[in-house]
């Protein structure tokens, strides 16, 4: 009997409610059920969805999942709107994990913590990439695509699916948008999977 | 087979489309508005004529689909568990009436509280009413389940609870669905359901009769399930959402007995204590099960689960604390960042209840000992920094009632703020009270013309409330209607003043549209235009 290999791919995707992780979420999870692997995600909805933190545990796996919920210290990747939401998960981090956030802080809080000490303790960890997302899709001069941009960072390490398979999922779920949507947020996923390259 | 990736709350309404559902009645509350929501989109829905519009709120809904139920159709009740408390008396008797067409009550419970006041257990409801209960573990159970809960309610002539917790309800996974069957035909109830004493005496010997059927039910349901190792002594007793935690700790290596359909089942309870040294239970939301085993099994059996101290008392369950009780080291990971701050969700920007709150801060603040009693929906968010307005918020429509009798007591200015779908809900019987009292308070109703904070649904009253209060008794002259904005603080500040210092009740009703439905209808009036040009 052949002994497949499991593969998996436990991801967070956090922010701040109204930066648009559903819409990541929602490519990856439209992606995933295409490849036909095994999916679950975990959504926030309701009241901490107006400036509050949010998050989404998604779950990708070549074999049947059971949890909704991602467990500590299994998360294979952070996926991180915000600078400091991305450290708000790290006890669920895997101590081989990645994090791939945004650089610039959404301050709508009046005790959020001092930026240079916020970016020197996220430098610490092992594997992280992060850039100003903002600044690349306003460059692109499409400022809504940032969470795009963010994705396309994000591409090498959901290594689970192809670079090709993300792209498609982008053009099915921005569809009703219209094409222009489409080819704007596909701009910013390349910018991103560049960036993240050099 | 069709695949789907689902909610579990739109497996679930895909469930009762295709198992034949003529209505669904609902009032909107997380985690449970999407059910609704879904029914409403559906295309086959709309084109079946299925009902789905919201309704006043929890207890006009359990009626209106009890009497669905009367006229022989398969009929859904949808809340989240608070609502509950607001159905209860129709719930309660509907076990007692019985059912005629299949009749299916969701509620949604909220451990952990992640958009509640509390959180309790709906289980405590059904078993209070005597009603069975299905409790999903995934989205393909929950979808599978709706087929089998509308017929054992028609068999057994039973409202059937269905209930599920926040994470099965907002956690998406690939679903087989499969076709539709027919409605069922227009056939009203032959027998009586008049709850006068005599009848309802023989009634509620029936429904003590039909507990041995239903328990009859749940020993051969295929929802309650065992698996076995040969590998430990422990019996795990996993109820719903439950047993994924287990599954995804210990895999196949567990003695498991899933428990998804009830009254419990009291033979495999015991011959999975028989087969073991120790029992844990495990369950999302309050130890009801746990109680129940103990019961059961007898003083002298070990048992363990929340009572016990094995498993949290309050909160959801997780992987982790799941893994914890069953004695699973964490992995290593690292340790709670040191530069991180708590990010409450807050008003959005330009929202009309942030001018409210603006005015009604600087007109109290002239007063020593004012109190603005508060309500459930966004604009409670006015408790939290830079407001701070708010001294009570405690459950739907109690805002009007508390300030009523804290002005009964001598409070003055008493003052309550109440949304406009909260105030229909259960905010109008209240306000009769203080007319009829003459209670000097006053009451801001906020109307943003929608239900906001679960995402902006229909609300019952728009366009309709200064006509309810001078139909309630408000003096017409004391129902005050303001715009706020920030530019209207003047006039809004010097209203609020007259009707404060108004000996009576008044009723203060500023109106402008919520942020967020109005940014969806101006995106939804660009995307019009694109498709006529």
């Amino acid at each position: 009997m052949l002994k497949t290999i499991v593969m998996k791919k436990d991801i967070i995707l956090c922010g701040v409610g109204g930066q648009g992780i559903l819409s990541i979420a929602t490519i990856i999870g439209e992606a995933a059920t295409k490849a036909n692997l095994h999916l679950k995600q975990a959504e926030v909805h309701g009241m901490s969805q107006r400036g509050g933190d949010v998050q989404s545990n998604l779950r990708l796996s070549t074999s049947p999942i059971y949890s909704d919920l991602i467990s500590q210290g299994k998360a294979d990747l952070i996926i991180s709107m915000e600078p400091m939401e991305s450290l708000r998960y790290l006890p669920y981090l895997s101590e081989t994990g990645t994090i791939v956030t945004s650089s610039k802080p959404f301050v709508n809080i009046p005790n959020y913590p001092d930026e240079a000490a916020l970016m020197a303790e996220l430098e610490d960890k092992p594997s992280v990439v992060k850039m100003d997302i903002e600044a690349i899709a306003q460059e692109l001069k499409t400022p809504k695509a940032a969470n795009m941009v963010l994705l396309g960072m994000a591409a090498p390490y959901i290594d689970i699916l192809s670079v090709k398979q993300l792209r498609d999922a982008i053009g099915v779920v921005f569809a009703r948008r219209g094409e222009s949507v489409v080819e704007a947020d596909l701009k910013a996923f390349d910018k991103g999977l560049e960036a993240s390259k050099q | 087979m069709e695949k789907r990736l689902l909610l579990g709350d739109e497996a679930i309404a895909l469930g009762a489309i295709h198992a034949g559902l003529s209505g669904v009645y609902a009032y909107p509350g997380t985690p449970s508005t999407e059910i609704t929501e879904f029914i409403q989109k559906d295309a086959e829905a709309r084109n079946r004529g299925i009902h789905s519009r919201w309704c006043t709120n929890e207890k006009t809904a359990m009626e209106a689909a009890l009497g669905m139920s009367y006229a022989g159709k398969r009929a859904l009740v949808c809340m989240k568990h608070v609502g509950m408390n607001v159905c209860a008396d129709a719930f309660v008797n509907s076990a007692i009436t019985g059912v005629n067409g299949g009749l299916i009550v969701l509620a949604a419970d909220d451990p952990s509280m992640h958009s509640s006041q509390n959180e309790q257990d709906s289980r405590f409801y059904a078993k209070f009413a005597m009603t069975p209960v299905f409790e999903p573990s995934n989205q393909q159970e929950a979808y599978d389940m709706i087929a089998k809960a509308f017929d054992l309610s028609e068999t057994l002539k039973t409202p059937v609870m269905m209930r599920i917790v926040t994470r099965l309800a907002h956690s998406r996974a690939a679903v087989e669905v499969g076709k539709s069957i027919q409605e069922k035909p227009l056939r009203p109830a032959q027998e009586s359901w008049v709850l006068l004493p005599g009848i309802a005496r023989r009634k509620y010997i029936d429904l003590l009769d039909k507990q041995r059927l239903l328990t009859d039910a749940a020993e051969t349901s295929a929802f309650n399930k065992t698996e076995k190792t040969a590998g430990s002594k422990l019996g795990i007793i996993a109820c719903g959402i439950a047993y994924n935690y287990v599954k995804e700790v210990l895999g196949d290596n567990a003695n498991i007995l899933k428990i998804s359909q009830y009254p419990l089942p009291i033979a495999k309870i015991k011959q999975l204590a028989k087969e073991n040294d120790a029992v844990m239970i495990i369950e999302d939301g309050q130890p009801v099960v746990e109680e129940q085993v103990a019961g059961i099994l007898g003083a002298g059996y070990p048992i363990k689960g929340r009572l016990t101290g094995d498993l949290p008392r309050t909160g959801e369950l997780t992987p982790d604390n799941v893994a914890q009780a069953l004695g699973h080291p964490t992995p290593p990971s690292f340790q709670p960042a040191k530069n991180m701050a708590a990010r409450p969700p807050q008003l959005c920007q330009g929202c009309g209840h942030r001018d409210v709150y603006t005015a009604l801060n600087q007109v109290l603040a002239e007063y020593p000992d004012y109190r603005i009693f508060g309500d459930i929906g966004c604009y409670t968010l006015g408790a939290l920094p830079p407001f701070k307005a708010l001294a009570s918020c405690v459950d739907m429509g109690a805002s009007i009632t508390m300030a009523k009798g804290a002005a009964d007591a001598g409070l003055f200015p008493s003052v309550a703020i109440i949304g406009d779908s909260t105030f229909t809900h259960s905010g109008m019987t209240g306000l009769l009270d203080a007319v009829n009292d003459n209670a000097n308070i006053t009451v801001v109703i906020s109307d943003n013309l929608t239900t906001g904070m679960t995402g902006g649904q229909d609300s019952a009253g728009t366009n309709k409330y200064e006509a309810i209060c001078i139909g309630l008794g408000v003096a017409p002259e004391h129902v005050r209607v303001v715009v706020p904005l920030p530019k209207n603080m003047p006039e809004i500040t010097r209203i609020l003043k007259e009707e404060i210092e108004y000996n009576g009740v008044s009723v203060i009703i500023p109106r402008r549209e919520c942020m967020q439905t109005l940014q969806r209808h101006l995106r939804e009036k660009k995307a019009a235009q694109n498709n006529n040009a």
